[in-house]
């Protein structure tokens, strides 16, 4: 497997998504500038969280029509799963290759700590390594996640179970006092119609060592590892 | 021609507007009485080259649906106010 992490002009955990591809599983990783017009021949591809364009007009919309999002695009299509974290999340919605938007976090403050979130399903090729009802502690750190969609959407992605993730307190339940960001319905990562998109606002890429505080990101990477996409 | 455009973009009604809460807060904390609902946007100025008024306003729409706003969380509206050079 070999793994393309896109770095935009103020990403700032690209470096921690390649150690993680890297280190983790071991696998072939390389870094795909915002400039390029290909992709290196990759199996993955992940956007990473950072501030691309320092936030410019919305969180991500500026890196959002980048001349590598015309490759990620047509890759995404042709089935090939790609997984947008933090600012990566916020680049897929403004790409219009997941519903919805993510606005200032309610509280209006910036939320760096560690969440819990509810493993709302497991399938391929993002959450087989993961039980279904399972609690993970992953870290987040963002301003703007507060996940926004209208309400036939949101009853959309939940009727095809494409919530993958959900907060919840450590007992995992879905509350609003578990909810960093005042994020619909608590939603904290989704999947397109086909399922090889993924965005989540929690960083996995922080949570795969011991010496991080947790390792319940590592299932993200064991997942994609065990499924490879056929890319057509 | 050269245009000046100034383009509106506000949170839509009915999505989450903290920012606009936080200042009815604030403006309420001061003492002003009567505020009712506050939503904070941003306002864009351009000055664009288009052959008629109505050809930069349609070309400030499209911006608008393709970058300014977002069709999801936002309105917009768009006024084509004068040239440019006599507007200075």
């Amino acid at each position: 497997m070999k793994v393309g992490v896109v770095t935009f002009p103020g990403s700032n955990c690209d470096y921690d998504c390649y150690k993680a591809a890297q280190e983790v599983l071991g696998a072939e990783t390389v870094y795909l500038w915002h400039r390029d017009h290909d992709l290196d021949g990759v199996d993955v591809v992940f956007l990473p969280g950072g501030f691309s364009y320092g936030d410019y007009l919305r969180a991500g919309s500026i890196a959002s029509l980048s001349p590598i999002m015309r490759e990620v695009r047509a890759f995404a299509e042709g089935g090939g799963p790609v997984v947008g974290v933090c600012n990566g999340f916020q680049i897929l919605c403004e790409a219009g290759m997941l519903p919805g938007a993510l606005i200032r976090n309610q509280s209006l403050k910036f939320s760096s700590k560690v969440a819990h979130l509810l493993v709302e399903r497991s399938v391929a090729p993002f959450t087989t390594a993961y039980r279904e009802g399972q609690i993970l502690r992953v870290p987040i750190a963002h301003g703007e996640g507060c996940y926004v969609a209208p309400d036939d959407e949101l009853d959309r992605l939940e009727a095809e179970g494409r919530v993958l993730f959900r907060y919840c307190n450590s007992e995992g339940r879905v509350t609003d006092a578990a909810n960093p960001n005042g994020s619909a319905r608590n939603i904290a990562g989704i999947v397109n119609r086909a399922g090889n998109v993924l965005g989540m606002m929690p960083h996995p890429e922080r949570a795969v060592d011991a010496l991080l505080g947790s390792r319940d990101g590592v299932g993200l990477f064991e997942s994609l590892a065990a499924h490879p996409m056929e890319i057509s | 021609m050269e245009y000046q455009i100034e383009i509106r973009v506000v949170p839509r009604r009915g999505i989450l507007d903290p920012q606009g809460k936080a200042v009815h807060g604030a403006l309420t904390n001061l003492g002003f009485p009567g505020v009712g609902e506050v939503h904070v946007g941003r306002l864009i100025r351009m000055d664009l080259e288009a052959g008629s008024a109505e050809e930069a306003n349609e070309r400030a729409v499209a911006m608008c649906r393709q970058l300014l706003a977002n069709p999801v969380t936002e309105d917009y509206d768009v006024q084509v106010l004068a040239h440019a050079e006599s507007a200075r």
